[in-house]
């Protein structure tokens, strides 16, 4: 029976060790903010940060996110309520159906943790998620506000 | 509700008794509005306004909210008549069931077509207006003094004679019990003080914390899980399953027959998933198993020359002007299938028992949905209850075409369980109603001073209409398939015909994001820009002197040309394309910057837009409606088409279906020159300008003119 740390706290799940992370988190937890998109990590909207990396949950085993500290979109540390990436992103006014935005959020948290003030070039090659909407300048927008703040 | 405890509280709690006139509604409540049971509790004044004793404000949206913002837009088309404090503006929606049980006191559920502003804007200002009317009426009624000394402004209602004032949360109940009056005064629109400002979305904060409620994450108590498989052949019925294949494995439940499909149930999705695709299905694929896209090709252009064509429009003598013309061109242009590809792919959940049928779906159409759900279990449509859920993404594929709940009632009347069904990413684009496989034939002559003054049409292809609604037919002809060159058509030719021959392939076809426009503006701006170098003549200035008599089209037309600044220099290697259509009421021109690189790499660097959509009603959503609208087009201009082999289509997944991404993303400004007098569409009038614009930039940087689309695969090198 796997055991993961996600957001802080140590959950038992009774699945298949092959089972994906995404759907552990989001049928056996229901942490349903990490989105299904495409199941093989080219959308992005499955994102989490797995020890602070971003990462596609839908191509990780759930076996090998044993003993790694898992962080979705519902744990995203948070001074005062939101993170500088969610409040960049109200800023911005972002989000339209929404539905990949919680993956494009932990890439673009992960991206900062990594590199505090990202160059245009380096934010294309971190943020390589899909918005069938296409929030795409406003997130590169977002980003930079971000980054600032 | 009260047998869904694991769905969000926040999103499903319900208004019920609570509403003063004891009507039991059943409302998602997306925002957190009070819970049920307090006293007095929140006072429905109109079917449009619920206002709480604290004054919140609760506006119902009977439409869809699938990334568009009609659900701040149309609560702003309301809120501006109500004169109420737009901070304590929030949305619910209301149910299709009570909307029929009401006799559709919210009028149309359904969401496409760009017509959510623009066939409500009257009605949703008029019950602002109405509710605030009553309000104040019920304000007068209390202090004893006539209505008409008293005004309403943010929420408050104010006698003017003796300084009295009341809120609206204060006399929102006496004002609910008040006959609505028949004819609210509406505010002229120069008055408007909340139309056309750049208010923030009211959905944003949920969407950045990962609560918001779409149908893939909805979860009821019992619930199973369903995938399915899906005859890859359009048309095809499965023959056989061996099931022995798939006992045993965990948490599998049961294998369920439908028409086109085999799904298994099983305790989790992944157990579902893992299960049909260790399943072997032999399918009786039908009569279409041979079909691919170059016969589909071949079948089009011989629909290019036959005789059977439609004639739609038909002006001055188009033969004797070609027959006499100072010069002829010609040119042949095609568009592939395309498959919306919205980020959630497509899913329902559903429960069957004795007593009702109820679904929980993102849907564009909530009525669409509720009648799926009735003739697929067999039930009259009061025995239906739909939950509207947030989409992820709509564009056309989840309005019409209800088949995913269609499939997932069936599943759960199978099993006796609530279930929900999840298509994977592979099903979704190769189970879609795809945008329609087209081509045109172009003949024009021109003067010799190169205007065109003739000019015939042909094209060609499957019909939507034909698909999904026969009866919306014209004497058996869909004229929607000539959108952009009949009525629509900017451009005055004194000798034009259009004509459409239909070609019915086994590829369903529906409604993609601007529909027939999609292509026929491609088609059309990328052949005005042929007779413009034909002529000799800039393409910019072309359209110019073709809208010399047209103010108003030429007005969008200037906007654009200027702000991107048309005629001056360019960064080196950049060439500039422009294209002008009208579609859904409004008006857009585009202007692409585009460069080619020694190995043909397109790189789209800017597209300023410019957009006449008569009113805006909020100018930031419009704004991100055309950014979107730009993606939207630039992937499909790109990469876009899916392709048939065996009668099947070949692609599946992001891999090979590709969109735009971050990296790729041109810099957009969009330019509103609103000119008032009427309500034009804004969802989908910025996508038929992108392609022809994006393709006109690559002929002004290389010569060389494209005719069909997508552009990847096809040799761009300078020639």
């Amino acid at each position: 029976m796997p055991r993961l740390m996600i957001n802080g706290q140590t959950r038992e799940v009774e699945v298949d060790p092959d089972t994906p992370l995404l759907w552990v988190l989001r049928d056996s937890l229901g942490l349903t903010g990490t989105k299904y998109g495409c199941g093989i990590a080219q959308c992005g909207a499955c994102t989490v940060h797995i020890d602070g990396v971003a990462t596609r949950s839908c191509s990780v085993p759930v076996s090998a996110a044993e003993g790694t500290q898992i962080t979705t979109i519902e744990g995203l540390p948070a001074n005062g309520g939101l993170h500088p990436v969610q409040r960049a992103w109200i800023a911005h006014d972002v989000p339209q159906c929404g539905y990949c935005q919680s993956g494009m959020i932990m890439a673009v948290a992960a991206l900062l943790k990594d590199k505090p003030q990202p160059t245009d070039a380096e934010i294309d090659a971190a943020v390589t998620n899909i918005c069938r909407c296409g929030t795409y300048a406003r997130i590169r927008a977002a980003i930079h506000t971000a980054a600032q703040a | 509700m009260t047998h869904m405890p694991q769905i969000s509280r926040r999103f499903f709690l319900t208004t019920a008794a609570a509403a003063s006139g004891g009507l039991a509604l059943g409302f998602h409540l997306p925002q957190g509005v009070a819970a049920a049971g307090a006293a007095p509790g929140p006072a429905e004044v109109t079917a449009w306004v619920v206002i709480q004793p604290d004054d919140a404000v609760i506006i119902r949206v009977a439409r869809s909210e699938m990334g568009q913002g009609i659900t701040t837009s149309l609560p702003m088309l309301v809120a501006e008549e109500l004169q109420c404090d737009w901070s304590k503006v929030r949305f619910e929606f209301p149910s299709p069931e009570e909307n029929l049980r009401r006799k559709r006191a919210w009028g149309e559920m359904s969401t496409g077509g760009s017509r959510s502003v623009r066939t409500s804007q009257e009605y949703l200002r008029k019950a602002g207006a109405a509710a605030r009317e009553m309000l104040i009426a019920a304000a007068a009624a209390q202090w004893g003094v006539p209505a008409a000394e008293c005004q309403a402004a943010n929420s408050i209602i104010t006698h003017k004679a003796s300084g009295r004032t009341l809120r609206y949360g204060e006399v929102a109940e006496a004002a609910s019990k008040l006959p609505p009056p028949s004819e609210p005064k509406l505010k002229d629109p120069k008055d408007w003080t909340l139309l056309g400002t750049p208010q923030k979305r009211l959905d944003t904060l949920e969407k950045v914390t990962g609560k918001p409620i779409y149908g893939i994450d909805v979860r009821v108590p019992n619930m199973l899980y369903a995938a399915i498989v899906q005859c890859p052949v359009f048309g095809g019925t499965p023959k056989s399953y061996d099931e022995t294949k798939i006992r045993g494995l965990k948490g599998v439940r049961q294998v369920v027959q439908l028409p086109n499909a085999v799904a298994v149930v099983a305790d989790s999705w992944w157990q579902a998933k893992t299960a049909v695709d260790a399943l072997p299905v032999t399918w009786d694929e039908g009569q279409s198993g041979k079909v691919s896209s170059t016969s589909i090709a071949e079948f089009l252009r011989a629909g290019l020359a036959a005789a059977d064509a439609a004639v739609i429009r038909k002006d001055g003598d188009v033969d004797a002007t070609l027959a006499s013309a100072a010069k002829r061109i010609e040119a042949e242009y095609g568009a592939p299938f395309l498959s919306h590809a919205t980020m959630e792919p497509q899913n329902c959940t559903a429960h069957v028992t004795p007593d009702k049928v109820e679904v929980w779906v993102s849907t564009q159409s909530g009525e669409a949905a509720l009648a799926a759900a009735a003739a697929a279990a067999e039930v009259p449509p009061e025995k239906v209850v739909v939950h509207k859920t947030m989409l992820g993404g709509g564009f056309g594929r989840r309005g019409a075409v209800q088949d995913y709940v269609h499939q997932a009632v069936l599943v759960a009347k199978a099993v006796g369980h609530p279930v929900k069904l999840l298509w994977t990413r592979e099903e979704d684009i190769r189970h879609d109603f795809y945008r329609p496989v087209a081509m045109a034939k172009f003949t024009a002559g021109l003067d010799t001073t190169g205007m065109p003054v003739g000019w015939r049409v042909r094209v060609t292809g499957p019909s939507i209409l034909a698909n999904l609604f026969p009866q919306r037919l014209t004497n058996g002809v869909d004229q929607s398939f000539a959108n952009g060159f009949t009525d629509e058509m900017a451009y005055n030719v004194p000798n034009y015909e259009v004509g459409y021959a239909m070609r019915t392939t086994h590829v369903p076809v529906g409604f993609w994001r601007s529909v027939n426009h999609s292509q026929n503006g491609f088609f059309r701006e990328s052949f005005i820009d042929e007779m413009a170098q034909a002529a000799g003549q800039d393409p910019y200035q072309y359209r110019r002197k073709l809208l010399s008599k047209d103010p108003v089209r030429l007005a969008v037309l200037d906007a654009a040309a200027q702000k991107a600044g048309w005629g001056n220099p360019t960064a080196s290697g950049v060439s500039r394309g422009i294209a002008l259509v009208e579609a859904y009421g409004s008006l857009c021109a585009q202007v692409a910057e585009v460069s080619v690189g020694g190995k043909g790499e397109v790189r789209v660097h800017r597209v300023v837009a410019s957009l006449n959509t008569g009113h805006v009603v909020n100018p930031e959503i419009l704004r991100a409606q055309t950014e979107s609208a730009i993606v939207y087009g630039l992937s499909a201009a790109l990469y876009g088409a899916i392709t048939i082999e065996n009668g099947r289509v070949q692609q599946g997944n992001f891999d090979d279906y590709e969109m735009l991404r971050l990296a790729d993303m041109p810099v957009v400004e969009t330019v509103l020159a609103p000119s008032g007098g009427f309500w034009g569409g804004g969802g989908e009038i910025g996508v038929p300008p992108l392609a022809p614009a994006v393709c006109n930039a690559i002929f002004a940087a290389t010569g060389k003119r494209i005719r069909s689309l997508p552009l990847k695969g096809q040799d761009l090198k300078r020639v």
